[in-house]
């Protein structure tokens, strides 16, 4: 069958980015199969944020191919549309719209993009609702929620859309320590259910427990790539030896 | 035990006594000014109390929307001079925010000429004073156009001369009466329509284009009323006689410099209000909105101008309010709306004091609507917040 | 061609039919316009003529007459200030521009500065009025032009701006009538046409004093000026005051500081740092706005500039007339409003 050879849902191939005369992503390659789960780390500027972005079309990467379950992003706008539907994102700033309540805010690309009835739309919005456990809010508006609600609602309003890939940049980054865990939590259980998933992230505790494959970036390159029982307990290349020593000292 | 704070010491009392002497001065130095205003007025043999608003005017004006003659009072000359403040605030507002919207996205085009241009529109127009460009708009029209023989002709008809500004205008039929009524009740059904389509596509999800069908109804509807009525389409088209134009619709050079100079400075300002408006939408919104497979024209219209527009109305209203102000500048041109008016009542009675004080509180009516209709916009679609 | 700027062309320029569309007829327009103003302001410009009418003659209406404004120049930037005592306005005008760059640097902030401002201020005055210590006196019916438009403006805010600050204290005042008459006032201003204050100014306030006082045109334009501004300027130290974050007003009060310590010391030196953008706006609007005194009867740029055109051996140059004194209006404007924008980015810088 076509989809058992295919394994790959993701594939990077010799990715170059360029802004400007800065090289941001330098001959980026990688596969993600289904249902893997990749955490991507590094110090800032390495080009994390960039690659994820390159994946749903919202930076252009001018050399290399980016494939999404077999569909290959280029600039049809067609494929580019197709991708999306199949890959959600979560964002560092949340990104919630102010001006819709929250049922509006998960229901509102289901409803425009999916053609799904009102009813139908509901349904499923309440139905992730409960799965990141905040069913009572559904009638608030973003601007109501503290932020690990606001970032939970975040991840709902991307599962809306049934995405086989959950791209996460960064989504604790921007939150109070003790709303952290709630944010965690809710990724992990999407991890046991399977998810394809590719998360940067600093949180290593997360990584641990849930990564199957860790990638350290720097200076827009992958350094290393190893499992994270390897790539924890012993480093390969100095730069990722320095970094770990750097984050995981507190 | 508590000891009662000394009398002196409380902070109620001497609030209450601070305020008693503020108002006792405020109030004081009012007497005082309206007592040497009442001996220099009476020692200058003039009158008081707004009687004078009955009698007769005798001077003339220029434009006026309602019939008025020198016989008439200075009652009916002031509202002759407010309905002009009002027309030329009307559709300089209309006219500015069309300008300014078109300036405004120009300042984020792609194109770069298209936005260095529409900047140095922007900062040229907002660098210098009002009063100038009004007087470079009336001069060039008063004085650089040509004589009514050597009338520019822009388009057919359109006649651009020293006299002002004259445009064909159709001739009455009742049929335009008919489409009037047509172009109503086809708003109404077209509305309908929409209100329609939305419960529709709620309900099963399937889209029907009745935005373009309300469209082709509000303009059909006229068109299907005007052929109906057998395409009456007389023009009263301006014609050269002796010094001037006769027939057809005609602005003066005042009117016409005083609109297209509050006009293009006002949509200089108002292009700038677009501009930071929609830039305000912080770019993570429609990136999430690309994220989730929306397309460019459904972010737009779902969340980029419903957050645009927060931002953008409050500092519009202040435009329109200040537009409407700057209409006050017309004395300097000659153009009689409330200003000219007022002054010129003034010089002829000599009661001064009323007639500005009337004046300010006109325009301080106005000022209160729009700061009025800016409340309840801002309170209506306020983001809600803990 | 440097393949950079190839594809900068590219994208910014050419990337769609539609662009390289707008891009061309934008171009063609351009160089039209550049091409007439070229051709009028030098190819068939004169530039020496012994009056207007053999002025026109030698460019035969086709070119710009810079000979007007060699002769009328000084007219035009100081009116009818004696002509032998004109350095004594220019001198003045300097004296402000100096003034004004030299308040640019954050540096001298601070009680130096208020003190230099005062003093120029007072040199300023002294030069243009005369009558003591060895300058002739020069009634302020005479002041005219560039330096009227300057004084006007500057002693006007400098005037209106501890008035402002009064105001919006008061607003904020728990005070119930405090607060009333303030809103009153601020409102009421803010309401009505700067023409229609001027003209209240102008007109009414003779009739306000006891019989026999006069006040000089001047005067009574310059309180107008500074009363309207009061209003606006009140409410840009409201927002200022508003931004200040509630703890600081907390921790004055904590360490037992009066309200009037409290304010001099701890609210207003921040309300105010945060004000200084938009303070500049307004001085930028006010400056514009000294051109409405023309049409009370005093004889700014406006009026010279008109006077110069209606001059019956040289008349009718409105465009070089209009344009000189447009020029003038710009380039301050025009900086000014750099200056403001380059402040706000540096103030946010150091907030942050």
């Amino acid at each position: 069958m076509n989809g058992d050879e295919r394994k790959a849902m993701i594939e990077l191939h010799h990715v170059h980015k360029w802004y400007g005369a800065f090289h941001a992503l330098n001959d980026v390659s990688l596969e993600v199969a289904r249902g893997e789960k990749v955490v991507v780390c590094g110090p800032s500027g390495s080009g994390k944020s960039t690659m994820i972005r390159c994946i749903n079309r919202l930076e252009e990467h001018q050399q290399g191919q980016i494939i999404v379950d077999g569909i290959e992003l280029t600039a049809d706008l067609k494929q580019i549309d197709a991708i999306r539907r199949e890959v959600g994102m979560v964002f560092q700033q949340f990104n919630l719209f102010p001006h819709l309540t929250v049922m509006e805010n998960l229901t509102l690309a289901p409803i425009w993009v999916r053609k799904m009835k009102r009813s139908e739309a509901e349904e499923l919005a309440m139905h992730f609702l409960e799965r990141v456990r905040i069913p009572e809010q559904a009638g608030k508006y973003p601007g109501q929620l503290s932020g690990g609600q606001q970032q939970r609602v975040a991840i709902a309003r991307a599962l809306c859309m049934r995405p086989q890939v959950m791209l996460f940049d960064e989504p604790t980054s921007a939150l109070d320590p003790e709303m952290i865990k709630e944010v965690l939590d809710v990724m992990v259980g999407l991890a046991e259910d399977g998810m394809t998933m590719i998360c940067v992230t600093h949180e290593m505790g997360f990584a641990r427990t849930v990564a199957d494959l860790m990638v350290f970036m720097d200076g827009g390159e992958i350094v290393e790539r190893a499992p994270p029982e390897k790539f924890f307990a012993a480093p390969e290349s100095e730069r990722a030896q320095l970094f770990l020593s750097r984050i995981l000292s507190h | 035990m508590a000891a009662r704070a000394a009398l002196w010491n409380d902070p109620r009392l001497r609030a209450a006594l601070f305020q008693a002497a503020v108002i006792a001065g405020v109030v004081a130095l009012g007497a005082y000014l309206v007592h040497n205003t009442l001996v220099n007025m009476a020692r200058q043999g003039i009158a008081t109390g707004f009687s004078y608003l009955d009698r007769e005017a005798s001077f003339e004006i220029g434009e006026s929307l309602i019939r008025y003659t020198p016989a008439d009072s200075y009652g009916r000359a002031l509202v002759v001079g407010l309905l002009n403040t009002l027309l030329v605030a009307a559709l300089g507002v209309v006219l500015s925010t069309v300008l300014g919207t078109v300036i405004g996205i120009a300042r984020l085009s792609r194109n770069w000429l298209v936005r260095k241009l529409a900047l140095v529109y922007v900062e040229t127009l907002r660098n210098l004073p009002l009063l100038l460009q009004l007087i470079i708009w009336w001069d060039v029209l008063r004085v650089s156009a040509p004589p009514p023989r050597q009338a520019w002709e822009p388009l057919p008809g359109v006649f651009l001369s020293v006299r002002g500004i004259v445009f064909p205008v159709p001739v009455y039929s009742p049929v335009y009466r008919d489409m009037g009524i047509a172009f109503v009740a086809a708003l109404l059904a077209g509305w309908a329509v929409v209100w329609w389509g939305r419960r529709h596509r709620a309900r099963t999800g399937r889209a029907v284009p009745t935005a373009t069908m309300a469209v082709a109804l509000a303009l059909g509807a006229p068109l299907l009323a005007f052929l109906a009525g057998g395409a009456p389409l007389a023009w009263d088209w301006p014609t050269l006689r002796a010094f001037n134009f006769a027939g057809g619709l005609s602005l003066s050079p005042e009117f016409a410099a005083l609109l297209f100079g509050l006009t293009a400075y006002t949509a200089a300002f108002i292009a700038e209000i677009v501009r930071s408006g929609i830039e305000g939408v912080s770019r993570g919104q429609t990136e999430a909105a690309s994220a989730l497979g929306l397309k460019r024209g459904q972010t737009l219209r779902l969340i980029v101008l419903p957050q645009a527009l927060r931002i953008i109305v409050p500092p519009m209203l202040s435009e329109y309010l200040a537009l409407t102000k700057n209409s006050s500048l017309a004395i300097a041109i000659g153009y009689p709306e409330l200003m000219s008016i007022t002054n010129t009542t003034l010089n002829q009675t000599g009661q001064a004091v009323e007639a500005i004080a009337l004046m300010m509180a006109i325009y301080l009516a106005i000022s209160l609507v729009i700061s009025l209709a800016m409340n309840l916009y801002n309170r209506r679609i306020a983001f809600v917040e803990r | 061609m440097p393949p950079r700027a190839f594809g900068w062309m590219r994208a910014n320029l050419f990337s769609s039919v539609g662009n390289t569309v707008t891009t061309l007829v934008a171009l063609y327009v351009i160089a039209r316009v550049a091409w007439g103003v070229v051709d009028w302001g030098i190819v068939h410009a004169v530039w020496t003529a012994p009056g207007g009418r053999a002025c026109e003659a030698a460019s035969h209406g086709e070119g710009a007459c810079w000979a007007f404004l060699r002769e009328w120049y000084r007219f035009i930037l100081f009116g009818r200030y004696p002509y032998f005592e004109q350095w004594r306005p220019l001198f003045v005008v300097l004296l402000f521009v100096a003034l004004l760059l030299g308040s640019c640097d954050r540096r001298l902030w601070g009680m130096r500065i208020a003190l230099l401002w005062g003093a120029g201020l007072a040199v300023n005055l002294w030069l243009m009025l005369g009558g003591v210590f060895g300058l002739t006196y020069v009634p302020t019916e005479l002041w005219s032009g560039l330096p009227l438009t300057l004084i006007l403006a500057i002693v006007g805010l400098a005037l209106a701006f501890p008035l402002a600050i009064v105001l919006a204290l008061g607003r904020r005042s728990r005070m119930p009538a405090v607060r009333g008459l303030c809103v009153a006032y601020i409102e009421l201003v803010r309401g009505v046409p700067l023409i229609t204050v001027l003209f209240m100014a102008s007109v009414m306030l003779p009739l306000f004093l006891p019989e026999g006082t006069t006040i000089d045109k001047l005067v009574r334009a310059q309180a107008g000026f500074v009363l309207f501004y009061a209003a606006y300027l009140a409410e840009v130290v409201r927002g200022g005051l508003q931004a200040i974050p509630a703890g600081q007003e907390e921790a004055a009060d904590a360490l037992g500081l009066g309200y009037w310590r409290k304010t001099r010391l701890v609210i207003l030196p921040q309300a105010l740092k945060i004000a200084i953008p938009p303070l500049v706006n307004i001085f930028i609007a006010g400056f514009k706005d000294t051109t409405l005194v023309t049409i009370i009867g005093l004889f700014d740029l406006i009026s010279t500039a008109s006077n110069a055109i209606t001059d019956p051996n040289w008349r009718g140059f409105y465009v070089e007339a209009y344009g000189f004194i447009a020029l003038l209006y710009f380039v301050f404007c025009f900086f000014m409003s750099r200056y403001s924008q380059a402040l706000e980015r540096s103030l946010a810088r150091d907030r942050r």
